[in-house]
């Protein structure tokens, strides 16, 4: 198997994930989660006197932002390097089939073209994808106090109730918007 | 008081410590930057960051991503747990550990944030770890969705107070 090309199976890319928790607390005692990075770039940018905002993002956010750097990093190392040219994921007939009836026609790339591309921004549905959606996972990860990595990795490898709660929420408002609302949106 | 009997009274989750974070050391900077590079290369590679893969996670169509966070959330409590055993502390002499999620009365911020993020999560088929990598990997209109992330953390920070906990 040329690992460098094809894509990782899930016994590789879950224990790597996995590893992030050691590594952070190795390094700085760091607990893994992704979304405060944006709590922190707000309290960076805009923090308008919003006692959320006040604080020393530098000293409690600094190693969080430069974490999330390294990810938009990885991200540019590995697609210009590991990943073939005109790829596709490869996901199930059935699910090709359901996106197909959503009318989406082009299934290639990471994410499809029509709601991701920038020509798709001009239409209703690709601005609901990127503005609405965006909009609620960083409303609702700051309100629930974590994101997937904070609560569903990090918490539950900690047995957190808190936590499991957060988790089945992520998972009753994923299949509720594909399987009631997204029908009805796109 | 020895280490190993401390050991035994130490939650699984703890209370964040009291001592103030510490800007990290160069060292430590590049060490981020590296973990999170590593994340976002595992994050392309296995396609998790990909809207399709999402979409076939909410609609039961593979066992992939289910299989993926399993492994994760397996090999993480391990490794918790490892760290643990081994007595591993910080240079401050804190032991390592997840900081405990304090639990509301009801749990509020929990199940209606969480429902949001979910909301969005299947929407947008990008928490925000993958929306930071696939802006690396040249999805450049995922800056319009971490901009409207920012916009929602943003008015969370404002409307705080106002929201159940």
């Amino acid at each position: 198997m040329n690992l460098l090309r094809e894509p990782w199976p899930w016994y590789i890319a879950g224990p790597l994930i996995g590893l992030m928790v050691p590594l952070l607390l190795l390094i700085g005692g760091k607990p893994f989660g992704i979304s405060s990075s944006l709590r922190h770039l707000c309290a960076a940018t805009i923090p308008s006197g919003i006692p959320f905002f006040e604080y020393d993002w530098k000293r409690e956010g600094g190693w969080n932002l430069l974490f999330a750097l390294g990810i938009v990093i990885g991200g540019l190392i590995a697609t210009s390097v590991l990943v073939p040219h005109g790829f596709a994921v490869a996901i199930s007939p059935a699910t090709q089939r359901d996106l197909r009836s959503l009318g989406l026609h082009d299934l290639s790339g990471l994410v499809p073209r029509e709601l991701f591309g920038w020509p798709a921004l001009a239409s209703g549905r690709g601005w609901l994808t990127l503005g609405v959606g965006g909009f609620l996972v960083g409303f609702g990860s700051r309100w629930a106090g974590g994101c997937t990595s904070g609560h569903a990795i990090s918490g539950l490898a900690t047995l957190q109730v808190p936590s499991m709660i957060a988790v089945l929420a992520f998972f009753a408002g994923g299949l509720l918007m594909t399987h009631v609302i997204m029908p009805w949106l796109l | 008081m020895t280490g190993r009997s401390t050991l035994k009274t130490v939650p699984l989750a703890m209370v964040p410590p009291a001592t103030p974070a510490t800007t990290p050391t160069i060292g430590a900077q590049w060490l981020y930057v590296s973990t999170g590079a590593l994340l976002g290369i595992v994050f392309v590679k296995s396609e998790v960051l990909s809207w399709y893969r999402i979409q076939e996670m909410f609609r039961f169509q593979s066992a992939y991503m289910y299989l993926v966070i399993a492994s994760a959330v397996a090999v993480a409590a391990l490794s918790v747990q490892l760290l643990r055993w081994l007595g591993r502390r910080t240079s401050d002499g804190e032991i390592l550990a997840i900081p405990a999620k304090e639990m509301t009365p009801r749990g509020a911020r929990y199940w209606l944030g969480g429902t949001l993020f979910g909301l969005g999560w299947g929407l947008l088929g990008a928490c925000p770890g993958p929306i930071f990598a696939l802006i690396g990997a040249g999805v450049t209109s995922m800056s319009v969705a971490l901009l409207s992330a920012l916009a929602g953390t943003w008015l969370y920070g404002a409307l705080q107070s106002r929201l159940p906990q």
